[in-house]
């Protein structure tokens, strides 16, 4: 790969366009597969009844929320190390979509948690730390719209995601750090999963297919950041 | 069919999360196509 060749937004521009259309219709087919899965072969839960069936977005979606985070600070730590365009153009293009992701995971979590915990929301470590997700997503955005001239927009919004990082792990261990409604992780690296295969792998899928969104939405609009700079 | 709509009577929790998430997908998508449209 020729990295500091597609450092250059004019000819990361055409390579954003092939990655876009590559994307798009998998994501589309990987969702028709997840939410075949996910209805018509996945069993009823026998505790939860079908009310679990919210679990196949929204598991997916909180990983795409965190995930999302990481990358946008990953572009602002090489913004703000390298000062290349484009880390800044890739980190803006990734909020909206991250904070589409984390107001999806505690909208599914609070139509969850009504039939489960007898609540929509509960003031706990999971939630609210997810919650601050969505402020630093939105904060990330506000901060950049605010200021006229866009690469000190740029390197001032990487600033603060960066710092906000810290909130990744607190949102990933919180189930373990703190006493909490939320359950613990139910697919991990270390252990078997404690869910049914098909469950699980409809899950897997609709992970696969919000990822391949999320590449395609992202490559889209730093495609306009990109025009619209020029 | 309609007892596939019902969700066993969690119909309001999984169609509401799933509806929400569509709409968002769909919202998104819409504002992306009219800015690749406009520039």
């Amino acid at each position: 790969m020729k990295w500091f060749w597609y450092a250059s937004p004019q000819t990361f521009y055409p390579l954003a366009g092939r990655i876009a259309r590559w994307c798009a219709p998998a994501a589309a087919l990987l969702a028709a597969a997840g939410l075949y899965i996910g209805f018509f072969v996945a069993p009823t839960d026998a505790q939860q009844g079908e009310a679990y069936r919210i679990i196949f977005i929204h598991v997916p979606a909180a990983w795409m929320s965190m995930f999302i985070y990481v990358v946008m600070a990953f572009w602002s730590a090489l913004c703000l190390a390298l000062n290349t365009r484009l880390s800044g153009m890739m980190a803006a293009a990734l909020a909206p979509t991250g904070a589409l992701f984390t107001f999806i995971a505690l909208w599914t979590g609070a139509l969850w948690g009504k039939p489960t915990w007898g609540t929509y929301w509960v003031w706990d470590a999971r939630l609210t730390s997810e919650l601050i997700l969505l402020f630093l997503y939105l904060g990330f955005i506000a901060l950049r719209a605010a200021i006229d001239d866009p690469r000190r927009a740029d390197r001032a919004a990487a600033l603060l995601a960066i710092v906000g990082v810290v909130n990744v792990p607190i949102i990933y261990y919180s189930v373990q750090w703190w006493n909490t409604l939320h359950q613990g992780a139910s697919v991990s690296l270390t252990r078997a999963p404690s869910m049914a295969a098909t469950m699980l792998s409809g899950m897997l899928v609709m992970a696969l297919a919000f990822w391949m969104y999320s590449i395609a939405a992202s490559m889209l609009r730093v495609r306009a950041i990109i025009r619209e700079r020029a | 069919m309609s007892e596939f709509l019902n969700m066993g009577g969690y119909a309001w929790y999984v169609w509401g999360s799933y509806g929400v998430t569509f709409l968002c997908l769909v919202v998104e998508i819409t504002v992306l196509l009219k800015r690749e449209a406009k520039t």
